[in-house]
């Protein structure tokens, strides 16, 4: 998903800066919206629409990006050549979902390098769920069904996001997204119908997963400020707690297909509703990975900085390689 | 790091599904010179079979219309149904026109 908004860690709304714009252009930019019109990068529009996008996009971008970290951690040691093969195509799905949604951020007028650093600055978030540990192979099964399974609930509805570039990646990463889930919960099946040891190691994951994966829907409704604006312009097509509900209803009869058991004692089936009640969430433990405190934050950031790092040489060989070209075809 | 002359180009990327169809637009690679702009094409968009030929444009080399002109130089176009077929009644019992 990954695009949780995560700029109000408080919940504490941003104070409204007085538009200078022009209010003619702003109605036929709010009426465009409103008739689900899409926008184009050379269309006018309002400078807080472009900042929340730039933000929404290239978070999302980050958490592809950094995404490929935990999962990338198993590809040598997957236990059969079948698996390895199938878990290097995800994790290069992953960084192709991370350039789709960096290309479409640039038509915004943001550069890739200024992503990057912002990334590696720490002024960018990304998800929090990439900030926890892929402890065993189950945990690839986990992330799989889980972490890729709550990106989906979340990025269907985000392929009518109002921003014509956003939602043509979006649609692209939908189409790629669901084997990522498919082979998660196949690890899942295969360990908890294995040996005892095998299935005990499936609910373990389970039991770690299950409530970062609702933590990645972001913060609930009343603490989520910026939800109405991001509604009304169509960028945001669900609330949070909207999505988190769709997961949990979705994903409890699939571990109880299996034979796992969700952590939760307060789940429970409520017909009135037609959806399942479940138990609060930790919220304190998400704003604190938030805030840059999650178990393996640090290793993270210090991957990205040093792949950035050490290929340096690379991005400059490659541009003194093209130049020497350039000017040998122009001699 | 953010000094733009170090950032390898953008280049619009265009696919043709199969032969028959056209190339089209699909997004956008980083590249320090053509040849690596294919190979980055052909990983970034090309993973499932989506393609069997690639087109790469530096995006700078791109001259679009301007959405304010969109008006000019596409609503003439509303009132000229004449340019139809439909806009000319032909007798149901007179085929093959
Ligand atoms: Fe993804
Ligand atoms: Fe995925």
């Amino acid at each position: 998903m990954y695009t949780t908004e995560l700029q109000n860690q408080a919940g504490k709304p941003k104070a409204q800066v007085a538009s200078t714009e022009d209010p003619a252009l702003l109605e036929a930019f709010e009426a465009r919206v409103a008739a689900d019109e899409f926008i184009e990068p050379k269309d006018w529009m309002p400078e807080a629409y472009r900042r929340t996008l730039v933000r929404q996009i290239s978070q999302h971008a980050h958490s592809e990006i950094v995404g490929m970290l935990p999962e990338g951690n198993w590809i040598s040691r997957a236990p059969t050549l079948r698996r390895k093969a199938v878990l290097l195509a995800k994790v290069q799905d992953e960084g192709g979902h991370g350039l789709y949604l960096y290309a479409a951020a640039e038509t915004l007028g943001t550069s890739r390098d200024e992503m990057v650093e912002a990334l590696h600055s720490g002024k960018a978030k990304y998800s929090t769920i990439f900030n926890y540990p892929t402890l065993t192979w189950a945990d690839i099964g986990a992330i799989g069904w889980l972490v890729d399974g709550a990106a989906i609930m979340n990025q269907v509805p985000l392929q009518r996001t109002s921003y014509g570039p956003y939602a043509r990646a979006m649609v692209r990463v939908c189409k790629e997204e669901s084997f990522h889930q498919r082979q998660g919960y196949e690890i899942m099946m295969a360990m908890a119908s294995g040996t005892p040891e095998q299935k005990r190691m499936a609910q373990d994951a389970l039991n770690r997963w299950w409530w970062p994966s609702l933590m990645m829907f972001g913060p609930p409704d009343e603490n989520s400020p910026n939800t109405a604006q991001s509604m009304r312009w169509r960028i945001k097509r669900d609330t949070n707690d909207e999505l988190r509900q769709k997961f949990v209803d979705v994903t409890v009869p699939q571990a109880e297909a299996i034979g796992l058991t969700v952590p939760d004692p307060d789940l429970k089936w409520n017909e009135a509703k037609g959806g399942h009640d479940f138990g609060e969430i930790d919220w304190e433990e998400f704003y604190a990975v938030v805030r840059g405190e999650g178990p393996v934050a640090k290793e993270r950031m210090k991957a990205r900085i040093d792949a950035w790092n050490d290929g340096a040489w690379v991005r400059e060989a490659a541009l003194a390689h093209a130049a020497k070209r350039n000017a040998r075809a122009a001699a | 790091m953010s000094d733009p002359k170090k950032e390898w180009p953008l280049w619009e990327v265009f696919v043709r599904a199969k032969n028959g169809l056209s190339h089209k637009h699909v997004g956008s690679v980083h590249a320090a010179d053509d040849r690596m702009a294919i190979e980055a094409a052909r990983d970034t968009y090309t993973r499932r079979m989506e393609g069997v030929s690639l087109w790469v444009v530096p995006s700078a080399a791109i001259v679009a219309s301007d959405p304010a002109e969109a008006g000019p130089l596409f609503e003439p176009a509303e009132d000229k149904v004449y340019r139809h077929p439909t806009f000319y009644v032909v007798p149901d019992n007179v085929k093959h026109i």
